[in-house]
């Protein structure tokens, strides 16, 4: 990779966060490699990117990419409000947030909810694991009904959809993907950064750790060559990872680090994202079916963001001149007049 | 120390008579007693004569008894008088209750439709035909209902004095000049008044006279003021959640905003006021706009205020500037939504798990009101922490009477900022929190920035100067204590202050917010009795070391508080632990504001043992 740069100069070094602290083989590290990739190779300046995140393993995922931008990791659940202020201040900036399905799903339902229904333009990444790592492994909202944990026994709910969740939240672009598809996860990210509107990407992000099951996969082999940005977490015992490959229209049965198997359904060629009736519909039956749809589930390029309700100047708001944001004396007079 | 909350026996107030009198008018709520209130709030007021009004309302859209208390005082007082010279039944299920309130020989004006025992025989008692007057203007069925509280406006115009160009003037006022409900209203008003002047014959000591003291004068409540001065303080962003009674903080930025910040040139908003989902997502958002280099607030009362907890730790800790009006209602829990307290100032000054200690501006008047809001934004920003503004339900609410807005005497301060040039020329390593002036403050980048060196990352997890997790516990330290040097350093910056002085004075009362009405009151009327106390009116935490000096030079000083626990007493007796013992909490928690004639109580028992 030495010597090369992209078209605005740039090597994949400058898209580069610190060194992950995640476990070696999370899914959540593939994410951070495919959203530096997809940076690079769409060529945007990092300073124009804001990195938002709330608490979870999934939400430490911003520090580990593109450390040229700025980035705040903020409150479990609440990102989506953070977000929402952060992004005022220049509306020119690139929102890319990084979430967990606890973080989502759970503590975070209500303001996931409301940022889809404003329609906040930003990238918005769950990185969905169906497991708390941090804590160590509890349950999470869209864990599979009947998964076995160590120390939790059975889980005895159903669990949540983001993906559902998002389009009955009238999210503008709502998208599936599998952290071992590095090819379509690109591909969905640099749709989402393209996005105008707010973009969630549901990625099923298998949990290395907190797998119970171990011998379940030996046949798949953690590999420097499809992980390269990793290099350097070199220091963490390599243990292995998920990789899946198939193409459109094929259903791929996937056997997960915690034992049980999910169903990888790609979506047909034929298949139009833009009625988020039908998708919905399409959703119910692939669940019935107990597969797992990836790929562009719903998208509504045209859907009126938050910016395009509020009458913003073309200077960022945080670049106004003081001048510009205190009313005159006179102004007051006539307030004082109405005073009564 | 005492709690005693009663109001002294029903004597006659020493301050009684022309211009000087107070009025109990007691409706259903949802009846459009408030326009009738208002209306006559601002006849006396346009006649010349300082005036002020409560609203003692319930948590309620339509139906449950309210209370508008009109305070005439020439003398300029404008705390709550603990019985009415007059008191207006308009309710019968308070009826009974309502006369309780009235003053010895008191005049009692009720809807002769209550079938109510009149129990007081020392009082004059006077049945309006209320019907009959509303019948005879004929009114449209659906305003039969709201037209009826005018008839009390007439009947108190023709008994007072008042005079009915002004009364026409708020009417007008109060409907933007429509004239059909003005001339309706009117209508009311004029049949009440005649109707009174035909029939009764009362030799009242109680009248107006007009005056020429209010001409210089605004008539308004806090939170409009609050609203206004966040405006002219250059607010980028505004995020809330409704809550009684900080609502009308935010809804009157929605109404102002939109007139007065727009630029001229491009005819753009300057501004975003954005509704939110919860507190939880309006204090979320106000930290991600403050981290954004935004001028940001959001107003919001004892429940909201526990909800915005853990991202105003947040706020302090990764040092963001935002700003939190705090509107008290009576707590703890829903507690009491309509009435007043000043319960949330231990909750506010440490809002937030961990060390946490924030700077809190707590304004006593209207115009004080105005003034935080343009200055609370420009030391969040200068200190880059949370600022909360403790105002309550009876500043923000209510209506009193003040010297017109004063327009900023300082140019707007947005603290240290470092944008592309900066960071240019800048010779130390800069790093997000590191202090390279000596003075705690480190220099800050936001978003937008595009110099290749700007990006920080901001985290409430453990940080070093350059904002990279660290668990170090020498960073730990070294960061929280610099924090804590911040917030202190602040001290000198913060609103001073006001200090009331009586030559001989030894011992002093220190009070905060809007009990001041009252204290003064009190002071003025305890003076003649021969008891003298200096007075501190403290507008700001940490205290000021103005403050701790003025303790130390009395031998006694009571604490005055409007909550069960004396909060403020247990702040200043922990700054000053060697004077804690000559510190005398006096407490009141019955959801009213605190009246003269308690504090004249309370003190004058502690005096004269």
């Amino acid at each position: 990779m030495a010597g090369k740069v992209n078209e605005i100069g740039l090597s994949k070094g400058d898209y580069q966060g610190r060194p992950s602290t995640l476990c070696l083989g999370c899914g959540h590290n593939a994410i951070v490699a495919q959203m530096i990739a997809a940076c690079y190779e769409l060529n945007i300046p990092p300073e124009s990117v804001v990195k938002l995140s709330g608490i979870g393993c999934s939400s430490k995922a911003p520090t580990y990419f593109m450390k040229r931008s700025f980035g705040f990791n903020g409150l479990h659940g609440r990102m989506p409000s953070l977000a929402t202020g952060a992004l005022f201040a220049d509306t020119s900036l690139i929102g890319v947030g990084v979430s967990g399905d606890g973080d989502t799903a759970s503590i975070g339902m209500g303001q996931f909810k409301h940022v889809t229904r404003r329609n906040l333009p930003m990238l918005y990444i769950v990185a969905n694991n169906g497991v708390y790592g941090l804590t160590k492994g509890q349950f999470s909202a869209t864990a599979e009904e009947g998964l076995a944990l160590k120390k939790q026994g059975q889980n005895q709910y159903v669990p949540i959809d983001i993906v559902w969740e998002a389009i009955a939240g009238r999210a503008s672009f709502v998208a599936r993907s599998f952290s071992g598809d590095p090819q379509q996860l690109k591909s969905l990210i640099m749709a989402g950064l393209h996005h105008k509107g707010i973009a969630v990407i549901d990625v099923i992000s298998p949990c290395v750790t907190f797998n119970n099951q171990d011998d379940a996969f030996h046949s798949y082999t953690w590999g420097k060559s499809h992980e390269v940005a990793l290099h350097e977490l070199s220091f963490v015992p390599p243990v292995r990872a998920i990789k899946v490959q198939y193409a459109q229209g094929e259903s791929l049965e996937v056997p997960l680090y915690d034992g049980t198997h999910i169903i990888l359904k790609k979506l047909s060629q034929d298949y139009e994202p833009t009625d988020r009736a039908k998708a919905m519909e399409m959703l119910e039956q692939a669940n019935e079916k107990n597969e797992l749809v990836t790929g562009l589930i719903y998208i509504n390029p045209k859907q009126e963001s938050l910016f395009d309700i509020y009458n913003l100047p073309e200077t960022p708001l945080n670049r106004l001149k003081p001048e510009q944001l205190r009313p005159s004396p006179e102004s007051l007079e006539e307030i004082n007049q109405l005073m009564y | 120390m005492a709690t005693k909350t009663e109001e002294p026996k029903p004597t006659q107030h020493r301050l009684s008579g022309v211009n000087e009198f107070s009025i109990n008018i007691g409706t259903v709520n949802g009846s459009g007693s408030q326009t009738a209130n208002l209306t006559l709030l601002r006849a006396i007021f346009k006649m010349g004569i300082p005036v002020s009004g409560k609203n003692i309302f319930p948590s309620n859209i339509q139906g449950l008894p309210t209370w508008y208390k009109i305070r005439v005082s020439q003398a300029g007082y404008a705390g709550r008088r603990g019985l009415a010279d007059i008191v207006v039944a308009m309710n019968s299920s308070t009826f009974a209750d309502d006369q309780d309130d009235l003053v010895e020989g008191g005049l009692f004006l009720y809807d002769d439709q209550i079938e109510g025992e009149i129990d007081r025989e020392d009082m004059i008692s006077v049945a309006i035909p209320v019907k009959k007057i509303v019948r005879e203007a004929k009114p449209h069925k659906d305003l039969r209902k709201f037209v009826a509280n005018m008839v009390y406006v007439g009947v108190l115009t023709n008994l007072l004095g008042i005079e009915m160009e002004p009364v026409k003037e708020a009417l007008e006022f109060h409907f933007k000049g429509k004239a059909n409900p003005v001339e309706f209203n009117m209508k009311v008003i004029q049949l009440a008044y005649q109707w009174a002047d035909e029939t009764l014959d009362l030799d009242l000591p109680w009248r107006v006279e007009p005056r020429e003291l209010t001409k210089d004068s605004i008539l308004v409540d806090g939170n409009t003021a609050g609203a206004l001065g966040s405006i002219y303080g250059g607010v980028h962003f505004v995020s809330w959640y409704p809550i009684t009674p900080a609502t009308s903080l935010p809804e009157t930025m929605l109404e102002f905003a939109p007139k007065l910040r727009v630029d001229p040139d491009t005819g753009k908003h300057t501004y975003v006021i954005i509704q939110a989902e919860d507190e939880l997502a309006a204090i979320g958002m106000v930290v991600g706009a403050g981290w954004g280099g935004l001028r940001a607030m959001t107003a919001t009362s004892g429940p909201g205020l526990s909800l915005m907890n853990e991202y105003a730790s947040l706020a302090y800790f990764a040092e963001i500037p935002v700003v939190v009006w705090v509107i008290q209602r009576v707590g703890p829990s829903t507690g009491l939504p309509t009435r007043t307290a000043q319960g949330d100032i231990n909750t506010t000054y440490r809002l937030g798990q961990g060390d946490t200690e924030h700077i809190l501006l707590i304004p006593g008047t209207v115009g004080e009101c105005f003034e935080f809001g343009w200055k609370a934004l420009d030391l969040a920003e200068k200190y880059q922490t949370a600022v909360f503004v403790l105002s309550d339900l009876d500043l923000g609410k209510n209506q009193w009477m003040a010297d017109p807005f004063q327009y900023p005497d300082q140019p707007i301060e947005r603290g240290k900022i470092l944008w592309e040039e900066d960071l240019e020329k800048i010779k130390e390593e800069w790093g997000r929190y590191r202090d390279l002036d000596g003075d705690y403050i480190p220099y800050r980048t936001v978003p937008g920035n595009r110099h290749p060196a700007a990006a920080y990352f901001a985290r409430g997890t453990g940080h070093d100067e350059f904002a990279n997790y660290s668990e170090r516990p020498a960073d730990w330290e070294n960061n929280l204590n610099r924090i804590k040097n911040k917030i202190n350093s602040s001290r000198p910056e913060l609103p001073e202050p006001v200090i009331l002085k009586q030559r001989g004075a030894k011992n002093a009362l220190i009070a905060i917010g809007s009990t001041d009405a009252a204290v003064r009151e009190a002071l003025d009327y305890i003076k003649e009795d021969g008891v003298k106390l200096n007075y501190l009116r403290l507008r700001a935490l940490p205290p000021a070391e103005g403050v701790l000096d003025f303790i130390r030079k009395h031998d006694k000083i009571y604490i005055l508080d409007n909550n069960r626990d004396g909060q403020m007493h247990g702040i200043l007796s922990l700054e000053l632990p060697e004077k804690a013992t000559d510190l005398v909490s006096l407490t009141h928690i019955d959801g009213l504001p605190i009246s003269a004639e308690w504090i004249i109580e309370q003190i004058m028992q502690e005096e004269n043992h």
